[in-house]
């Protein structure tokens, strides 16, 4: 087996190299020979010899195909999309963890992302109706409650308003939620994946409460509304909505997507989800939190003994390795770059440790610039593989001094059933074999 | 045109628009006297504000008139609520509305609406804003209070012979009233985290004891993860050619009954709530009269075919739609 590995090449960790297919099949070949016996031997190396005498035309010193031919015009795809060859770079749901898909959530492939921005076709997904399909000519926005005016706003009034684009980062509340009491699901993209970054554009949410005119001494809370099917309702705090809230018609660009909530969103930075309320179409101001469906039967946290927290708004620091990480092979010994992501609800990132002993020994990673507030930060740390086994683990110090806690500690606290805002220390294990996978330790 | 015609208009303005205009302005709100900064936008009528504003609070603010009964309650929800929530609350496969009450803290406990719930007021709230699932928004204010009734009903929190209406649902008191707490540090930015590690760098542990990891078994259930973390080239050749339009632009049985959201309760191949289609095309093969049969049963609802739980009528869907989804399921589902 070792004759057979490819120096310096980690297998799915396309932040270091891009594979070529016969490693990924002789992999899978392995993996299927162990289940179903020796029947496939034969197979998996007809896959593997075949890829590798398809790949040598056009490897060094012969000149490749493409480069003998001309190519695709312009406009071969008016909006482009990436490579055939990243097909596998998707969005996915995890088996049986919801009921249908019209309530649903699918996960980003934080394994294969680079930098800190979530392109826009990878956002995670999480509708509690469905995505509806809005028109943008039709919809409102309006404000009403304890104000001075109450007013409704086309598109064409929102764009006016003078606006705002800032990079931060959304998590759902229930992120890491299948595992608070033991490992579940097998990749970053599982334990991680409700979790997406990007530039957003659109007007201050102060700006629009400015102009109705909210009533200052009465006015405590804002209810926000969708215009989806669950017409989705959270409460926001107004300290919040008259700090940084923005209403967002833009992503990284463009208009949003309608999968998170064309033609206009809620982004209440460094909170969970769901206060982002997609597709919104109304803004109540008002004097007491609403106890709304998703703030008491969902979105609440149980605390040992029974009792729920309600309102558990912010996101506290948390980190997690992208890449090595679970599902991932090590090919070889030598170098290899360890590189993640950190964030924090209550501002930047300042520090990240990174471990490969599973939290004995820790050594400071480097940050890649920007780092933001409420954004995700990439974070780096070399590594050399003697062929050892390895626990790899990401400790997030943020701008209050918190430092993201091993899963005992948030245990200890908030037990095994609170589902929401798990922001353990993520552990993964490189074997012998170069093969990592998800464990936890005590 | 002519004069007199434009000064007809304005007096018809002064008339009709300027009341509505003078209405809209909120009773008791405006303690800021400041104007517009910018003025985009158009003042919300009181008509438009009613027709959206529908959220009720806990003490029951928003809650418009209307009365109705446990026993109208069962009649709505077995026809409307049962295929997706169980005839007693238990739920098929969505979350139980019933059962569990005062088993939060114990160490099995149940969450359910009726175990759960603080303030009936959101019952109300939830069902009116997003119940039924597939057709949000159509159930009128007596439909509403009357399947809050039943619901509460199912969890012994009210008897039978319940009426709820504006007045009494906010009085009801939830048997978990006062299971939820707001102490605790995630409301506000400044607010005291729950756990405090340190920063130690060196020696921190003496002993690092694996205490999970995922069962070989259970490693393949999210699929084969090899190509999940890297483009592979069987991938690669499903994709289409770039530049070759891959709209669809007539419409075929899988899309509708994706938009029509049939796969809320019928898987492809299995059971979900409902039968799976492939399961449905095996039993009625060969069939002359399955394709009007079945077209029959999507726009008018049946049960007993397939077990106790009905399937509800949906007659939302066109009878052209409903012939070309049924047409596709007994193909196969392909």
């Amino acid at each position: 087996m070792t004759g057979n590995r490819i120096a310096g090449r980690i297998l799915p960790a396309p932040e270091n190299h891009l594979s070529a297919p016969p490693d990924r099949q002789r992999r899978s070949f392995l993996r299927n020979a162990v289940v179903a016996g020796g029947g496939t031997l034969a197979a998996g190396i007809a896959l593997r010899t075949a890829g590798a005498q398809g790949a040598a035309q056009n490897l060094p010193p012969n000149v490749p195909e493409w480069s003998r031919a001309l190519g695709a015009p312009i406009l071969a795809a008016p909006y482009g999309v990436p490579a055939k060859y990243e097909a596998a770079v998707k969005r996915r749901e995890s088996p049986g963890l919801t009921r249908t898909p019209h309530s649903s959530v699918s996960f980003a492939p934080l394994q294969n992302l680079f930098g800190i921005i979530t392109p826009s076709g990878l956002h995670f997904e999480r509708h509690h109706a469905g995505m509806p399909d809005v028109d943008p000519h039709q919809h409102r926005l309006m404000i009403h409650g304890l104000v001075r005016e109450p007013r409704t706003y086309a598109m064409d009034d929102l764009v006016r308003f003078p606006s705002v684009s800032r990079i931060h980062f959304i998590e759902c509340g229930a992120n890491t939620g299948m595992e608070w009491g033991n490992v579940a699901v097998p990749t970053v993209q599982y334990t991680h994946g409700m979790l997406s970054c990007s530039e957003w554009t659109g007007v201050l949410l102060s700006t629009l409460l400015e102009e109705v005119g909210i009533d200052l001494k009465r006015a405590k809370f804002l209810l926000a509304e969708g215009a989806d099917g669950a017409a989705l309702t959270r409460t926001v705090p107004l300290a919040m909505a008259l700090d940084d809230v923005i209403v967002c018609y833009g992503q990284n660009g463009e208009m949003l997507r309608p999968e998170q909530g064309y033609p206009l969103r809620l982004l209440v930075p460094g909170v969970q989800g769901v206060s982002s309320v997609k597709w919104l179409r109304r803004i109540e101001v008002g004097d007491a939190p609403w106890n709304t469906r998703e703030e008491s039967l969902h979105y609440v946290d149980m605390m040992p003994g029974g009792k729920h927290r309600q309102y558990t708004w912010l996101h506290e620091a948390k980190s997690v390795i992208t890449s090595p990480s679970g599902g991932q092979v090590l090919l070889d010994r030598g170098f290899h770059e360890i590189t993640g992501l950190a964030w924090s609800g209550r501002g930047k990132v300042s520090r990240v440790d990174v471990s490969v002993d599973g939290g004995k020994n820790w050594r400071t990673a480097r940050l890649q610039e920007p780092v933001l507030t409420k954004a995700l930060t990439r974070f780096r740390s070399d590594w050399t593989w003697n062929g050892g086994p390895a626990l790899f683990q990401s400790r997030v110090t943020d701008v209050t001094g918190y430092v993201q806690p091993p899963i005992r500690q948030l245990r200890a606290v908030r037990g095994t059933r609170s589902i929401y805002h798990n922001n353990a220390i993520q552990t993964w294990r490189v074997e012998a074999t170069g093969e990592v996978t998800n464990v936890q330790v005590l | 045109m002519s004069r007199c015609c434009n000064t007809l208009r304005q007096a018809l303005f002064l008339l009709v628009v300027i009341p509505v205009l003078a209405h809209a302005a909120p009773a008791g709100t405006a303690s800021v006297a400041t104007q517009p900064k910018y003025g985009f936008g158009k003042p919300a009528t009181r008509a438009e504000i009613a027709g959206w504003d529908i959220d009720v609070r806990p003490d029951g603010t928003g809650l418009p008139k209307g009365r109705g009964s446990v026993a109208q309650g069962q009649a709505i929800y077995d026809e409307k609520c049962a295929s997706c929530h169980g005839t007693f609350g238990e739920s098929n496969s969505y979350m139980a509305i019933a059962g569990g009450v005062g088993s939060l803290a114990t160490d099995q406990p149940v969450r359910t609406t009726g175990s759960k719930l603080n303030y009936a007021t959101t019952l109300w709230d939830y069902i009116n804003r997003a119940m039924p699932f597939q057709a949000p928004q159509t159930l009128g204010p007596d439909e509403v209070y009357a399947l809050t009734a039943y619901v509460l009903h199912l969890n012994d929190i009210v008897p039978a012979d319940t009426v709820l209406d504006q007045t009494s649902l906010p009085k009801l008191k939830m048997p978990n009233r006062d299971g939820f707490t707001m102490d605790h540090g995630l409301m506000r930015r400044d607010g005291k985290p729950d756990t405090r590690n340190s920063s130690c760098m060196t020696n921190c542990a003496s002993e690092v004891r694996l205490s999970s990891e995922m069962p070989v078994y259970a490693l393949d259930q999210h699929g084969d993860l090899a190509e999940q973390t890297r483009p592979s080239r069987a991938a690669a050749a499903a994709v289409p050619a770039v530049g070759k339009p891959t709209a669809v632009l007539v419409q075929g049985g899988a899309e509708l009954a994706k938009a029509a959201a049939c796969m809320a309760c019928h898987g492809i191949d299995q059971k979900v709530v409902g039968p799976g289609f492939r399961e449905i095309a095996a039993r009625y093969k060969g069939s002359a009269s399955a394709e009007s049969n079945l077209a029959e049963k999507v726009q008018k609802g049946s049960a007993g075919v397939w077990g106790t739980i009905p399937m509800p009528a949906q007659p939302q869907i066109k009878p052209a739609d409903t012939k070309t989804i049924v047409q596709w399921i007994l193909a196969g589902a392909k």
